[in-house]
């Protein structure tokens, strides 16, 4: 029951960014489809016991890859897709509870949350470059077979 | 022209494949967030453009990317190209805005699930992040300072936060207050800003990341305040 409304509510939200970005309408389904996959492995994985930094990490592989075929298939810049999929996993959640710590003049807390925080975002670029550079070599290795 | 959130590089790429398309061999481009250079030879004059309002329309950069496809393929000719990029110029958002503050509805109102919220919390979180957002596309028209619209519609969220909160209708604050900000959150130009770094943009992403930390700054600040005050 959790899982299908996680499901749900992803994918509203990886679409509904795409509204507030001005995604073409027809890229709508597809933003929000790469955005629920992604975070239905990231939720996953953390209820398996992993930790946030490494299931953010393969959530943002994952996202990467989606839009990199997305882009393939339906010739849009790669951008759309990756953003909006990238959303769900943006560490909104302990940016918020850091800043709310340094109010409360909890700093101990609140440098810890920031370094997490920092951490998830690294871990994001770090998915993306990575599913980025496999496609590269893909493309290469393609390209070499051909010529 | 094409600035309207695109990375950087995608940018130069463009007008370099546009510039080969038409037998300029040579073309020097270089982007920034805030301006275009571009000559058409190493050693010819420069033509630059300031760009100075930024904003995120993932359709136009689409568009112009179907039409520098077609460039490059030889299906149109330049006057036929130039009217096409005038056209995808003047268009209006593809959503209305009232479609946008009923999408941050909805995307408010599914963070809050995702973050492990309850379904009473939904209908609050939906209404408080809508009116952020409302606020935020309000005060973006009346004052030209971003950080100052961004910072008052995180105020305005937080308020009506705790107003849900106090008339017993909100269950937890934090949920309802993570979900309504996100929709303000710069997802764009944290992904654009790390991207352009890669790429070696190193002045553009730079100059992104910084972008992007102000907004998340004035998002927090306008939390602040509410929890400083009450």
């Amino acid at each position: 029951m959790t899982i299908i409304a996680q499901l749900f509510t992803s994918f509203i939200a990886a679409a509904g960014f795409g509204i507030l970005f001005n995604a073409p309408r027809k890229a709508l389904i597809q933003c929000g489809l790469v955005g629920m996959f992604g975070w239905i492995l990231y939720f996953l994985l953390v209820q398996q016991g992993m930790d946030v930094v490494p299931a953010t990490v393969f959530a943002a592989m994952l996202v990467g890859a989606l839009s990199q075929i997305c882009a393939k298939l339906y010739k849009t810049p790669i951008i759309i897709f990756i953003v909006s999929g990238i959303i769900p996993l943006v560490p909104g959640g302990s940016a918020y509870d850091a800043m709310r710590n340094f109010v409360e003049n909890d700093y101990y807390t609140a440098v810890q949350l920031s370094a997490k925080v920092m951490l998830l975002s690294g871990g994001i670029a770090i998915g993306l470059m990575f599913s980025e550079v496999v496609n590269q070599l893909i493309r290469k290795w393609v390209w070499r077979r051909a010529g | 022209m094409l600035e309207s959130g695109a990375e950087t590089y995608r940018v130069e790429d463009t007008m370099n494949r546009i510039a080969a398309a038409y037998g300029l061999a040579d073309a020097q481009s270089y982007a920034t967030p805030t301006g275009i250079n571009f000559s058409t030879d190493v050693a010819e004059s420069t033509t630059f453009i300031r760009i100075s309002k930024r904003s995120t329309d993932l359709h136009k950069i689409s568009n112009v990317n179907d039409i520098s496809r077609k460039v490059t393929a030889g299906s149109v000719d330049l006057v036929e190209a130039l009217a096409m990029l005038k056209k995808v110029d003047h268009t209006q958002l593809t959503f209305p805005s009232w479609m946008q503050i009923v999408a941050a509805a909805f995307v408010s109102g599914s963070f809050t699930i995702m973050f492990g919220g309850t379904w009473p919390d939904y209908i609050p979180t939906f209404i408080v992040g809508g009116m952020g957002f409302a606020a935020m596309l309000g005060c973006d028209r009346l004052v030209e300072i971003r950080f100052i619209a961004e910072f008052f519609a995180s105020l305005v969220i937080g308020l009506l936060a705790f107003g849900f909160i106090y008339s017993g209708l909100g269950v937890e604050l934090d949920k309802i207050i993570i979900g309504a900000v996100m929709p303000l959150v710069p997802g764009l130009p944290i992904t654009n800003a790390v991207r352009d770094l890669m790429s070696g943009h190193l002045v553009a992403g730079v100059s992104k990341g910084v972008e992007a930390l102000l907004t998340a700054f004035a998002i927090g600040a306008g939390i602040a305040v509410v929890f400083g005050v009450l």
